[in-house]
């Protein structure tokens, strides 16, 4: 089964415990793994470790035991400097509040995504930045419909907007992963599936592998192809979005 | 049926430890009032005097050969105000980021900025003239350094203030991209603290503005130093002259500053 085959495996996690001291364990013993190209959903109700996973993955919280391997980086508790600058190169996140830099143009706020890549000092602005990296913003912006809104100060955009410039961000750097924290928590529930669409699309039309998490079921079925759920700090079950059904989602919230 | 709680008392019992702190305060305060404050009589004789050296003071000169001296004088002042509050307001950009509390790239570190800029702050801008006026001698470069000073001991403080208080998400945002401290400072963080930083650079130059008219009356350059020659040689219709043309100029820095103020919120 390629399932199984780690070659495929952008990310791989074993044996992953995240204790904060004795007595409260986030998260024990989480296996699972994410291939290349794959839309994976995490769900779980508030406090089942979600947000705290993704934080381990790309070494933003050290954790207690266990191996992580994403992209080829392989570490244990926290990676070195030098692997979590790679591992972050290659990443793309979005969070459950836009974090734009309101006072700055959409544009600005895109080429941003450039910084901590070589000569990321031009970064800061679009004013300076090199002329690839303004055309890659520009692309990126085009991808999320934005075009029209380039020289807006960022807070003069609608939530949606918003978060679609955060995506751009994401996008502008080409990473092989995109990692979500409730990308649509703070929207409204038709902005909120336009941005989950539009995310989801563009993964799979660029080869993306994205991993999210979501209180939304209707989000988490329809722009996923695998549903892992933790429940009390394990994973609950790890299947395909199709065969994911009403009972195994009441269960992971209430049961 | 349950009974009404008895009513409260209008006013808080004085424990006798308050009651001995404020009857302390009170005797030091009539105290001082008594052993420096101003007498009646002394009031009263100072009325006639006071009257008198107006009289003196009346008219302002308006000798076109001395209003031309003063010109020059107050286009120094005017230049050191500019001259110090600029460079301190550069200065103040680094330094307010470095004492910056959880921003800091010098992590717990940013204590000592803190405390270096109280220290500049505290010592009062004529004792810092006086020091410059020793070190560098007398003139506008001694006046110019005491803005500097001033300026960085004021906006460091509410720099670092701004920098505390900027939104914290954006920044969180770009390190987590992988931008190294000054870009997250200068991508995010100024962006947001821009407005109060504005706001406190005008105050810093209408603050410079004040300062430098009196710097020369410890010899440090500007228009303060004509004054203190007029009142050294009772020239009190120079000095009217001078006092006028120094209340036009506070005034009008200050209706600039707050007009720039306004355009900036």
């Amino acid at each position: 089964m390629s399932h199984n085959n780690p070659d495929n495996h952008i990310v791989q996690i074993q044996g992953l415990t995240k204790s904060y001291g004795n007595a409260n364990t986030v998260l024990n013993g989480i296996n699972a793994h994410i291939k290349k190209g794959e839309r994976v959903a995490l769900i779980g109700s508030n406090g089942s470790g979600k947000s705290t996973l993704l934080k381990c993955i790309i070494g933003l919280h050290p954790f207690s035991n266990g191996e992580v391997k994403v992209m080829g980086e392989t570490f244990n508790k926290t990676p070195s400097s030098k692997q979590r600058k790679n591992i972050r190169l290659k990443t793309g996140f979005i969070f459950q509040q836009h974090c734009l830099v309101r006072r700055r143009s959409v544009l600005s706020n895109v080429v941003h995504g450039m910084l901590g890549n070589k000569g990321s000092w031009r970064g800061f602005s679009h004013h300076t930045a090199p002329n690839e990296w303004r055309t890659n913003a520009m692309t990126a912006l085009h991808k999320v419909n934005l075009s029209e809104k380039i020289l807006n100060r960022a807070d003069s955009l609608s939530g949606g907007q918003q978060q679609r410039a955060a995506i751009a961000r994401a996008l502008v750097r080409d990473p092989s992963l995109i990692i979500a924290d409730e990308p649509a928590a703070s929207l409204d529930p038709v902005a909120g599936k336009e941005v989950m669409s539009i995310f989801s699309e563009l993964c799979k039309d660029n080869g993306i592998t994205l991993l999210f998490t979501s209180h939304d079921m209707e989000h988490t079925l329809e722009f996923s192809d695998r549903v892992i759920a933790l429940k009390n700090g394990v994973v609950h079950f790890d299947k395909s979005s199709d065969s994911v059904s009403d009972k195994d989602l009441e269960i992971v919230f209430n049961g | 049926m349950d009974k009404i709680q008895a009513l409260p008392s209008r006013y808080p019992r004085l424990s006798p430890l308050s009651f001995v702190a404020w009857l302390t305060v009170a005797a030091v305060v009539i105290v001082s009032i008594g052993q420096v404050g101003p007498s009646f009589s002394q009031l009263a004789d100072g009325v006639p005097g006071m009257m008198k050296l107006i009289d003196r003071m009346m008219p302002p000169n308006t000798d076109s050969e001395f209003l031309s001296r003063i010109g020059l004088r107050i286009l120094e002042t005017m230049q050191i105000a500019l001259a110090g509050a600029a460079i301190g307001i550069v200065l103040s950009l680094p330094i307010g980021w470095l004492a910056a509390k959880g921003v800091s790239p010098v992590g717990r570190f940013s204590y000592f900025f803190k405390a270096f800029i109280s220290f500049l702050r505290t010592v009062p801008d004529l004792v810092w003239a006086l020091l410059f006026v020793v070190t560098v001698g007398l003139g506008a470069v001694a006046g110019t350094l005491t803005i500097i000073v001033d300026t960085i001991g004021f906006c460091g403080r509410f720099f670092a203030e701004a920098i505390e208080s900027s939104e914290k998400d954006p920044q969180e945002a770009l390190s987590a991209i992988g931008a190294n401290k000054v870009s997250v400072l200068v991508g995010a963080i100024l962006p947001d603290a821009a407005p109060p930083m504005i706001n406190t650079s005008l105050f810093a130059l209408e603050k410079a503005v004040r300062s430098s008219v009196v710097l020369g009356l410890v010899g440090a350059g500007g228009i303060g130093q004509e004054l203190k020659a007029a009142f050294d040689l009772f020239q009190y219709a120079n000095a009217s002259m001078i006092i006028i043309v120094i209340f036009i100029i506070v005034l009008v820095m200050e209706y600039l500053t707050d007009q720039l103020r306004s355009r900036f919120q």
